[in-house]
């Protein structure tokens, strides 16, 4: 147990041990720190070596007085990972591997030399960029959900106090301000849950403040169960930030009138839930959870619980049948949550990203949050960018900047020189946005009109290669898989309509499929119980919308434009290329290319079994596949 | 159904049972206690054997036929036990889109078995997985513990031939 007094002598003590990290100028007699990260993507990467390998180079050559190595939450450019950044002069390193701790301890750290092999560099310049801040992947970008992910060592209570960390909390039970004064601020803020539906954070809890409980115990509930192929924003905060998240939640507890929060995190994902635990028993510690949190008489508890793979467990009605112990199935609403919930007890359920923008909002005021993004969308969003791109990673952008902005100057465009076909957001119940549309100012209005939406923000990119009908299918045998059975049109509506996709892919679809496919997808978004259904058809007809002459020509000319399905594949030799080695003929498993020796060969697709083996052996370039 | 009930014969020690009933006890009376008591399970046994769900169900006083229904709902509970090495392959939407449906097929190849079942002798179990966040490595596969990104389907044999 801390007292205020104790916790701000911390706070003072500890951000001058981390000035290092904010100066920025290298100061004679001043600490290095070495960040690495440690995020899931980083550490499959062998990041956990780089950190002991430098604690035991700086020992082996005399230099661990003069640095500190801090594990750290995710830098966002996971492309690059392992990345180690060194303060005070914010340099730099990117795709490190433990080999090179040595020459980095002895050049940089002793010598004071950078290593310039292991500078960052631009992937589509080419250019060498130092520091941190200078690079483009970063220049557009805007830090308030993610503030802290990369910054502090997110296992260490100290080091989130330091950076303001529980001042919002702590404020808020000294001071004893009014729950609705607190609400108010976040209604001001015009923050928008960032799980996907985007409804008013301030009016959720406004519901929950106001619900009436018998027995008097309300809920207050985490959504960390982030189950969207390619979305990972979520695990980042909580493997970066893990306080950001419970002290939202505790100060959430005290203004709709809760004391007990769940964080229902997914199983999936390890290192997030070791720091939640972390996180957890230290703020227990510290006396920030518990009973008679900084002698107010507030209490709040906070447990997690863990997800055991299922996608619909995502959905707020569900998320809470499965805390409840029981099978995750949603059920009808109204009643709401904040009305009967977790236990049939007022509940209000914020997601992890919209809890981690809660205590900036309330420290640095709502108007300052509202001053930034659009007129319906306040804030920033954090997208998970993916696919066909150079800097994979997590970007937190304003709203209302444009896809071209993310995917080119941020992402670093297509590798390969592979051309931009489309963009998909909100996994597997948003949709495709084509490379007409990539001026659209990116926020949740902008996103709904053009038939996709803004989900919990995995955003992936395609290029050329990839087949629309391909990946209309793939997001719905994803939601075949996960659909709970439950109700009628989701468990036999997206099994039906994956059918139909997949006769398309192998070529055997016809026009009126086409038909029956779009009248399915309304049926389906009319009448099944819960978002998952309701939202399963959109990556169908969202690429039905943009590119429907690509479902076209698979249909009429059984011909796949991207060269993805491979029943309409079709791999020809250009008889003026090839030599005739017969490489080609050797290396086929099916024997399906004949031809004598110094003489154009040809391919019997009869035989053929589309595996690619020839076009990849062929010396001259002659196979192609169309 | 890689899912249906096992024919491997249970091998539960009496250590691994007492491990049990102590789980089941902490648990016992609190609410959503049952999901939490079938992860202990599983992490104690590495599957959920019909013995140790009949401790369990004994403990918490609860029928065997919710925890069976409870469990069967869930992806990550398994009847079956897994391979010496779990290999995974994510077929989340990142790896997807970089070919990790051809990197799946050759792991199949190479292991001759199907998703979702073991080899023979017990060494390796195969899955497709969601998305494991390592999206900026994609493709990835797991064995056991072990990461590998950024994969072709010519690598794979090599790698899995070192676990045998």
């Amino acid at each position: 147990m801390k007292t205020r007094e104790q916790l701000e002598q911390i706070r003072s003590e500890i951000s001058a041990r981390m000035a290092p990290r904010f100066a920025k100028e290298r100061q004679e007699g001043v600490k290095r720190h070495i960040m690495v990260c440690a995020g899931t993507g980083c550490t499959s990467s062998k990041s956990l070596e780089i950190i002991s390998g430098f604690q035991r180079e700086l020992e082996a050559q005399g230099a661990a007085e003069h640095s500190r190595v801090v594990r750290t939450g995710c830098f966002g450019l996971c492309a690059m990972g392992p990345v180690v950044l060194i303060y005070p002069e914010g340099v730099f390193y990117s795709h490190v591997t433990p080999e090179d701790v040595e020459e980095i301890v002895r050049e940089h750290i002793v010598n004071g030399r950078l290593v310039e092999r292991l500078l960052h560099r631009e992937p589509d310049t080419g250019a060498v960029t130092q520091r941190l801040e200078d690079m483009e992947f970063y220049q557009p970008q805007m830090r308030i959900a993610l503030r802290n992910c990369g910054k502090i060592d997110p296992e260490n209570i100290d080091e989130y106090i330091a950076v303001d960390g529980y001042q919002a909390l702590i404020r808020i039970l000294t001071e004893q301000t009014p729950p609705q004064q607190i609400i108010g601020e976040l209604k001001a803020s015009g923050l928008r849950g960032r799980g996907g539906a985007g409804f008013s954070a301030g009016q959720k809890w406004q519901f929950a403040a106001n619900a009436q409980s018998e027995d008097g115990v309300k809920y207050v509930c985490c959504n960390a169960d982030e189950g969207d192929p390619g979305a990972f924003m979520d695990r980042s905060i909580l493997e970066g930030d893990p306080h950001s998240v419970i002290e939202a939640m505790a100060i959430a507890g005290y203004a709709v009138g809760a004391h007990q929060g769940y964080i229902y995190v997914r199983a999936e994902y390890p290192i997030a839930v070791h720091r939640l635990e972390v996180a957890i028993a230290q703020a227990r510690d510290y006396g920030l959870l518990g009973d008679n949190i900084l002698n107010s008489g507030f209490a709040f508890r906070l447990e997690l619980r863990l997800g055991a793979g299922a996608f619909v467990c995502g959905e707020e009605t569900a998320l809470m049948t499965s805390i409840e112990g029981r099978r995750g199935e949603p059920r009808p609403r109204p009643p709401f949550p904040a009305v009967k919930g977790l236990f049939q007890r007022p509940t209000l359920l914020n997601n992890v990203e919209t809890y981690a923008n809660v205590t900036w909002i309330l420290n640095r005021g709502a108007a300052a949050y509202a001053a930034i993004g659009t007129e319906g969308s306040k804030g920033t969003k954090v997208f998970a960018l993916g696919g066909k791109i150079a800097n994979t990673g997590l970007v937190e952008i304003p709203m209302g900047t444009t896809l071209r902005t993310i995917i080119e100057d941020i992402g670093g465009g297509i590798p390969g020189g592979k051309k931009f076909k489309a963009a998909q957001t909100g996994g597997p119940s948003g949709g495709c946005i084509p490379a007409s549309l990539i001026d659209t100012p990116i926020d949740y209005d902008s996103l709904t009109a053009i038939g996709s939406m803004m989900g919990s923000g995995g955003l992936i990119v395609m290029d050329e290669d990839n087949c629309m009908v391909d990946i209309a299918k793939f997001f719905l045998e994803f939601c075949v898989d996960e659909s709970c059975g439950k109700c009628v049109p989701c468990r036999i509506g997206t099994k039906r309509l994956y059918d139909l996709l997949d006769k398309i892919t192998r070529g055997e679809g016809t026009l009126e499929d086409l038909d029956t496919i779009e009248e399915l997808c309304y049926h389906l978004k009319s009448s099944a119980l819960c978002a998952l259904g309701q939202t399963a058809p959109n990556p169908v007809l969202s690429t039905l919308k943009h590119f429907r002459s690509e479902y076209v020509a698979h249909v009429v000319e059984k011909r796949c434009p991207a060269g993805v399905c491979k029943n309409l594949l079709r791999y020809v030799i250009d008889p003026a290329k090839c030599k005739g080695c017969t490489l080609c003929t050797r290396n086929c498993p099916a024997g399906a290319i004949s031809g004598v020796l110094r003489a154009p060969h040809t391919i019997d697709n009869t035989k053929c079994v589309k595996c690619g083996a020839c076009m990849e052996t062929c010396r001259f370039g002659a196979i192609s596949k169309r | 159904m890689p899912n249906c009930k096992t024919v491997v014969p249970y091998r539960g020690t009496p250590e691994q049972e007492e491990e049990l009933r102590r789980a089941v006890q902490a648990h016992k009376g609190q609410p959503g206690g049952v999901m939490p008591v079938l992860q202990e399970t599983q992490r104690i046994f590495g599957y959920l054997p019909e013995e140790a769900l009949i401790i369990a169900a004994e403990g918490l006083e609860v029928p065997l036929s919710e925890l069976y229904s409870v469990a069967s709902f869930y992806a990550q509970f398994s009847f079956n036990p897994k391979g010496v090495y779990q290999v995974s392959v994510c077929l989340g939407t990142a790896c997807y889109v970089k070919g990790s449906a051809e990197v799946l097929e050759a792991v199949e190849h190479k292991l001759g078995i199907r998703t979702g079942s073991i080899t023979r002798d017990g060494r390796f179990s195969l899955d497709a997985t969601r998305c494991i966040g390592a999206c900026g490595l994609a493709p990835v596969m797991t064995v056991g513990s072990d990461v590998y990104g950024r994969l072709t389907p010519e690598q794979v044999g090599p790698i899995l031939e070192k676990y045998l």
